[in-house]
């Protein structure tokens, strides 16, 4: 293995792609991390210049949908070039080596690349039990999520698994399922959100990190600011039917042909933040309201407790399923009337010797008079 | 029971309780409240209306939103008046009269519960001002005003650009995410709507009850109170 380091540029052209592709590429992602057209030749530039990030890529408890979003990423080149050829250090999934060579492999790049190489961890960290659910090499996923990191540039957290626990998560968690950013302090942690989040998302991160060194601005919940800003709902192009009042009432009306707003189904775009609505999936084909489906909130932390999927409001807790807190409402509504009435009869039958009394009282105050 | 020691108003007394910024504080509040759970139980549940029009023909669910949004920025305003206002008031719009934090406060409030919900007549002077049970919803209702202000200027946040939405969108990363603070939000207007029936109820029965005009003090300001009998009457008088 030579010691020399290529760039990225040099990877695309060995890899027999054109330098018309390569900077469409820098073009496509300059436009996804929101970035001036100005900045193009910065992205170019960094591409060229700069040697790959070490990334060692982590697999806990998930489903691997991240890594096959990302391998899926409309531009071939941020999967030959990002994954498949250069960057990932240790990845289980897609790894040559196996076994004892692939941990020395990771404990290689750890040692190699101090405080350089980017962990990525896809997958949440079970802890009940000492952490037993999930273990690689006779390590608890925790001690090599906690031993990757000590040395990590930053973490990723590569979608709803890592950055909120997702699936595994939801109650009752029996395995204690945690994200990352509850088990890892002192390092900057980017929750990058969705199951699995945008194939260009995950790339768009990557660059960023590497054309600026740095991390990208992050919102309030560690989410990158460029991807996570907006809702669903405010890039939606079915938003219009949504403020004019038109909305599907069920899958098979004429108002979902025409294809109408789907919030009365249930749709979480209201309250999602995430970039499907501008972006979309598979080469930009379609996101799920495109394709006439509610958004379920895949990139918000908790969507699986806060179902069901297809009715705008959650359940209330505690009253069995199909409660809505308008059901609760409603019911203790009636409690409260049929309450009130009872008390307004026993008020009046009480009030009456008073009000019998009180006419009676003049005659009487007359007679203590005369 | 006897039915005679109900109070027995010979001489009535009038005494100036609610002064006017009271007194439209409560009214504004009632009509933005009454506003927003219609408008908001119509934006958590619309009516769906099959039409073949087009979307650019039609705005009613856009503009039922800003009348919640308007209501909302007159509600919080108002509810800060009346902040305002619990300390410049007079000694019944005092701020003090909403903390249970005396034992008389406590006392005062059983009295009531047994006046109200066992129909046991009170020996006690009723409180001129709020009743001391009364008081103390209130105070309860002023958390769920900031409940309501938190959670849905918190949802506002992220499709306004105004600096007193950006105020709090630090508020979604605290309860979790908008799908939460919507469910909240959605959750306290049905505390609304029960204190809503309830309040009006119990100020009819009060004024039947008690004889004090405690309803149309609310528009005209004066309560009713038998003579030697008024709470810092002497004071009054000065």
């Amino acid at each position: 293995m030579s010691k020399k380091q290529k760039t990225y540029y040099e990877m695309a052209m060995e890899k027999g792609y054109s330098r018309r592709d390569f900077m469409k590429f820098s073009a496509m992602m300059a436009a996804l991390l929101g970035l001036e057209s100005s900045s193009i030749g910065q992205v170019a530039k960094a591409l060229e210049t700069k040697t790959r990030i070490p990334v060692i890529w982590l697999h806990g408890q998930e489903c691997t949908c991240c890594s096959e979003s990302f391998i899926r990423s409309s531009h071939p080149l941020v999967a030959d070039i990002l994954l498949d050829k250069i960057s990932l250090d240790y990845t289980e999934t897609l790894m040559a080596p196996a076994g004892h060579q692939a941990e020395k492999s990771l404990q290689d790049t750890i040692t190699n690349y101090k405080g350089k190489y980017v962990l990525a961890v896809e997958g949440s960290i079970p802890v009940n039990n000492n952490g037993i659910y999930c273990c690689i090499g006779g390590k608890t996923f925790e001690q090599i999520v906690e031993e990757a990191a000590k040395d990590a540039y930053a973490v990723l957290a590569w979608g709803n698994c890592a950055s909120a626990g997702c699936v595994q998560a939801a109650k009752p968690n029996p395995t204690g399922a945690t994200p990352i950013y509850k088990m890892i302090s002192g390092k900057p942690i980017i929750n990058v959100q969705g199951c699995p989040p945008i194939a260009e998302v995950m790339a768009g991160v990557l660059v960023h990190i590497l054309t600026f060194g740095s991390i990208p601005e992050l919102d309030r919940l560690r989410r990158p600011k460029a991807f996570y800003s907006r809702r669903v709902h405010d890039t939606c192009y079915r938003r219009p039917n949504f403020d004019a009042g038109l909305f599907v009432q069920s899958f098979d009306d004429e108002n979902a042909k025409r294809g109408f707003c789907l919030y009365k189904m249930g749709c979480k775009g209201p309250v999602t933040y995430n970039a499907c609505g501008v972006m979309e999936w598979n080469n930009g084909t379609s996101f799920p309201i495109k394709s006439g489906h509610p958004c379920i909130g895949c990139s918000e932390a908790g969507f699986w407790d806060n179902g069901p999927f297809y009715r705008h409001l959650s359940d209330f807790p505690g009253f069995g399923i199909e409660s809505t807190a308008d059901k609760v409402g409603l019911g203790l509504g009636i409690v409260t009337g049929v309450g009130l009435t009872a008390h307004a009869i026993t008020t009046n039958v009480r009030k009456r010797k008073l009000i019998q009394k009180d006419k009676r009282q003049p005659k009487t105050e007359k007679s203590n008079e005369s | 029971m006897d039915p005679t020691t109900l109070v027995s108003k010979d001489r009535l007394y009038p005494v100036y309780v609610w002064q006017l910024p009271v007194r439209f504080y409560h009214w504004i509040n009632a009509l933005s409240i009454v506003v927003l759970a219609i408008t908001g139980y119509v934006i958590g549940d619309p009516p769906a209306i099959q039409s073949a029009t087009e979307a650019a023909f039609s705005y009613w669910f856009g503009t039922i939103r800003i009348i919640h949004f308007i209501a909302a920025y007159v509600f919080f305003f108002n509810f800060i008046i009346r902040i305002y206002w619990g300390f410049a008031g007079n000694r019944f719009a005092d701020w003090r009269n909403f903390i249970p934090y005396t034992k008389k406060h406590w006392s005062d409030m059983w009295d009531v519960v047994k006046v109200d919900i066992f129909q046991v007549v009170s020996k006690e002077n009723p409180r001129l001002g709020h009743n001391a049970l009364a008081s103390f919803t209130y105070f309860l209702t002023f958390l769920a005003f900031l409940v309501q202000v938190l959670t849905g200027f918190g949802l506002y946040s992220a499709m306004s650009a105004s600096w007193l939405a950006s105020l709090f969108t630090w508020v979604p990363p605290l309860f979790g995410g908008d799908l939460t603070l919507r469910y909240i939000h959605h959750l306290f207007m049905w505390f609304f709507i029960l204190f809503a029936v309830v309040h009006v109820y119990l100020v009819f029965y009060h004024d039947y009850i008690e004889r004090n005009g405690v309803t149309s003090s609310m528009i005209g300001g004066w309560k009713f109170q038998e003579e030697g009998k008024v709470e810092g009457e002497k004071e009054l008088e000065k």
